[in-house]
């Protein structure tokens, strides 16, 4: 039955079930439906190549951003060790492609598991670790991950990294960027609808119990070191699949990209979004990628203009400065990030001329 | 055996040197529970004012000396100010987060103005300090680093044993509001721990870059490089920070001259994770005192 | 004004977080030299009144938000507790609060922070003076010390500053009956000694009318009785509320002490 009412003025929910709903009425569900059938349908015959590979950026960064949301923003873990992590995805895949000759449907999922693997491997500190020690261990995770994918010659092929075969989805090449959106799309749409609904469930409640007091989660009898490692697992799990896509995207991955600076820019991407909101990390994915974008075409808009060629060689460490920046700035301006200003912004709307 | 025994000085000295970069970030852990992400950024700006004073700007050696350990605590007091008193009494995830932007701005702000090349300071140490044993040579920058080092644990030790301002600093460590219900000034005790952790940053990269020459990511890599320096010596312990620094340091430096020198690199990091597993405050750490 | 009064707390509303108001014009006088002591049952607003003194309110996010609140003839309403402990006004917390990795010395010291820089080992020879047991343990971590040795060391520490008004929050609380009286023992002393004024907040009305010149009784978030504590002690309703004794002297059964809803016509 549908509820196509518009929203009561008011909070009017009676039972428990009610507050854990995701739409409140039918019409976010229609408009959900609305989005992902133009998203699929009209964006790839519209958009341009470049315009693509940009919202294929987006996509994966969003992935790889909700799973590292759902350590750090609901079970409260910090990480930095998430770039590394999606090294590690996309390093899998590239050698399950090309080594064990495994098609993509199956080398994605299956270096996601893997990822989650290695990702509970460091997770085991985290029930000994509190807070601080095990942030540390995280860091510790990230060196000792780049320092394997640059060293652990015969298996990651060293700085010269690995080349990727093409894609195909059961027969369907995937080729161009319009086919990969596609793919891409779907995939992160699972994805989110698979950790929204896991918040929801006892498994969500007991990570944001961790998160609120660990000793008093134990206490209710949630068994701390099984949940903090699936929390790791789950969100490796993020990790390795945004890596392996990231991998047959670009088809040739080397160890280059998956710094310590690449899990930086994660945790800028949740915290600009919104700690502990599944939305807020793709809003933050969304910001990041186009920041990155737009900093990058203003270098190369630059060295492009014979006469500023040699200022724009100068201003790419600006690039490490503005992320920075936007990272201190949403910390102390807008602590609960893109997410709350968008509810603040739905708000005003919906209430719009009463001010509540 | 001359191979080891210089394998072990050149340890020594550069254990010494991560000590003291993590003396700076024990006090700032110490008074107020932050770990500072933006510690290694933190010493290269004090060695690149030194730079900039000594080379660029051609003032006399210890004046410039004077002019950075100012020109550090000035700054040490403005970040506080500027960008962690906002967040007294936040969750401790934003402001860890803080400082890892914080290290991000810094580092593109300092890559931007000095570029990622290496820099050397002019040769001013006596050759006095050259030691001899034998076959063995210290040079005389490592001597005075160690002189350095022991000088500060010296002063940090006694400061925050015996001085009252020390033990205020641990009381705010401790119990905040505690503190402030005796009268402490909190907020001046976060002032002037990142203050004196500013001064002691730059005090360690100058060291550095005698030794070294100094440059940006190698800087900001050593910033890193405190985190096992701490977790070996436990978080909070000052004399911890030494020993733990002379450990790693040694590691690194026997690592890279009988096992693989890029191995080196890493092998703190490896260390690190072992040491958690076994023992998780690290070998000289407070044990949490909890009661209910 | 009567010069003879030290604190004048004149009508004062405390309201945390903007929204819940937990006093509600309370005014209450203290006088110099004296103990006054402020009774109430869980909630009652107690501790509120000693934070709204203190300048504690801040860090829980509470304000003054009427009233004056006069020391000396200041005012001292909103200040930051760091003006406030200055002008001789220490606060001890409830709960003791030790610096649990500060040795029971380095406790002490903290207590000189009002005063930074001037000599303090005749104030450490002063608390040993009045609190014995602190110097066996005076180079224990304080994390390690019994829930008594703690009490004393929170008030020493306090002592330490030497302060012209102390602010006992529940001395008492999880401490065993003799233990109890031998530190309201000790806090008559320094009143009587030291000349310090004593505001003490109990739940243990019985003791606290003993030691106290004065008293409050405050129900939620408002003064409903006061008087000297010679008064206090023997009002019946006090009596039968806070000491738990019938007028025949006897201890009450619940099924009468159940009547008090119709009694207790302050509320």
């Amino acid at each position: 039955m549908l509820r196509l009412h518009f929203r009561p003025c008011g909070n009017y929910r009676e039972r428990y079930e009610q507050e854990m709903t995701i739409f409140e009425t039918d019409f976010g569900r229609l408009w959900m439906g609305v989005g992902i059938v133009i998203a699929l349908g009209v964006v790839p015959f519209l958009a341009s190549p470049y315009m693509l590979y940009i919202l294929n950026n987006m996509a994966i960064a969003a992935i790889a951003a909700v799973g590292l949301n759902l350590l750090i923003g609901f079970t409260g873990q910090i990480s930095l060790g998430h770039g590394a992590f999606v090294g590690v995805g996309a390093y899998a895949a590239a050698v399950l492609a090309t080594r064990v000759g495994l098609p993509f449907v199956v080398a994605v999922p299956l270096a996601g598991l893997v990822t989650a693997l290695v990702g509970m491997v460091f997770g085991i500190p985290s029930v000994r670790l509190k807070h601080l020690y095990l942030t540390i261990a995280t860091l510790a995770g990230q060196f000792i991950i780049e320092y394997l994918l640059v060293h652990w010659e015969s298996l990651t092929g060293g700085a010269e990294g690995i080349i990727l075969p093409e894609a195909d989805l059961l027969g369907l090449r995937l080729v161009s960027d319009r086919s990969f959106f596609c793919v891409l799309f779907l995939i992160f749409v699972f994805l989110t609808w698979v950790a929204v609904n896991l918040v929801r469930t006892r498994y969500g409640r007991a990570f944001v119990a961790i998160r609120d007091n660990d000793r008093a989660a134990e206490g209710m009898g949630i068994p701390l070191f099984r949940y903090k490692l699936l929390a790791f697992g789950i969100s490796s799990f993020y990790a390795g699949i945004a890596g392996a896509l990231l991998a047959f995207y670009t088809v040739s991955i080397t160890p280059e990209p998956f710094t310590l600076f690449l899990s930086i820019e994660y945790i800028a991407m949740i915290i600009i979004g919104g700690l502990g909101s599944i939305s807020g990390s793709v809003f933050g994915a969304v910001f990041i990628t186009l920041l990155n974008e737009s900093l990058s075409w203003t270098a190369e808009f630059l060295m492009n203009t014979e006469a500023l060629s040699r200022v724009a060689l100068t201003i790419a460490p600006l690039r490490e400065f503005v992320f920075g920046l936007i990272i201190v700035l949403f910390i102390i301006f807008e602590p609960r990030g893109l997410a709350e200003l968008w509810r603040i912004l739905r708000a005003s709307f919906r209430l719009w001329p009463f001010a509540y | 055996m001359e191979f080891f025994l210089q394998l072990l000085i050149n340890g020594m000295a550069l254990g010494f040197l991560y000590g003291l970069a993590a003396l700076g970030f024990v006090m700032i852990y110490k008074s107020s529970s932050v770990l500072n992400f933006a510690h290694g950024e933190l010493m290269a700006l004090g060695a690149f004012l030194f730079l900039t004073l000594s080379v660029w700007a051609g003032l006399p050696i210890p004046l410039v000396f004077l002019l950075t350990l100012a020109g550090s605590f000035a700054l040490g007091f403005l970040v506080e100010r500027l960008f962690l008193r906002p967040l007294i009494g936040e969750s401790l995830i934003r402001v860890i987060m803080l400082t890892v932007g914080l290290s991000a701005m810094f580092k593109g702000l300092m890559l931007f103005i000095f570029g990622g090349n290496l820099h050397n300071y002019p040769d001013f140490l006596p050759e006095g300090l050259n030691l001899r044993f034998g076959a063995i040579q210290i040079p005389s920058v490592y001597v005075a680093a160690f002189l350095m080092g022991m000088l500060f644990l010296g002063v940090f030790g006694y400061f925050f044993k015996y001085s009252s301002q020390g033990i205020y600093m641990r009381a705010v460590a401790d119990d905040q509001t505690a503190a402030l219900s005796l009268g402490v000034h909190v907020r001046r005790v976060f002032a002037l721990s990142w203050a004196i952790a500013a001064l002691v940053a730059a005090m360690s990269g100058i060291i550095l870059g005698i030794i070294n020459g100094i440059n940006v990511h190698e800087l900001s890599a050593i910033g890193l490089k405190v985190f096992p320096v701490v977790i070996l010596g436990g978080l909070d312990s000052i004399g911890g920070a030494i020993v733990g620094g002379v450990i790693i340091g040694l590691l690194e430096s026997f690592t890279g001259g009988y096992v693989s020198p890029s191995l080196r690199e890493v092998v703190p990091y490896i260390a690190l994770v072992f040491i958690l597993m076994v023992k998780p405050y690290g070998l000289f750490g407070l044990v949490e005192i909890e009661r209910v | 004004m009567d010069d003879d009064i030290l604190l004048l707390i004149n009508n004062i509303s405390v309201v945390y977080s903007d929204v819940i108001q937990i006093l509600k014009g309370v005014s209450l006088s203290v006088r110099r030299h004296q103990i006054v002591s402020l009774l109430g049952s869980n909630g009652a607003g107690k501790t509120t009144t000693l934070r709204a003194v203190s300048g504690l309110l801040k860090p829980e996010n509470g304000k003054v938000t009427e009233g004056t609140i006069e020391f000396d003839g200041r005012p001292i309403q909103n200040a930051p507790p760091e003006a406030i402990t200055r002008m001789g006004i220490i606060q001890v917390l409830e709960g003791r609060a030790p610096f649990k990795y500060l040795t029971v010395e380095e406790n002490l010291r903290a207590g000189t922070a009002t005063r930074w820089g001037q000599p303090f080992k005749k104030d450490l020879e002063l608390v040993y003076h009045y609190f014995p047991p602190l110097k066996a343990r005076k180079d224990r971590q304080a994390g390690y010390c019994s829930g008594g040795e703690l009490q004393m060391l929170a008030i020493g520490r306090a002592l330490m500053a030497r302060p012209k008004m102390l602010l006992l929050d529940e001395p008492s609380l999880g401490l065993a009956p003799l233990l109890v009286k031998e530190i309201f023992e000790i806090v008559r002393r320094i009143n009587e000694e030291q000349g310090t004024t004593i505001v003490l907040v109990e739940q243990n009305a019985n003791m606290a009318l003993q030691l106290a010149h004065y008293g409050y009784v405050m129900e939620n978030g408002k003064i409903v009785m006061e008087g000297p504590a010679v008064d206090l002690r023997e009002n019946p309703d006090i009596k039968e509320f806070y000491l738990g004794v019938a007028a025949s002297g006897a201890l009450k059964s619940y099924k009468e002490v159940k009547a008090y809803k119709r009694r207790k016509r302050w509320l």
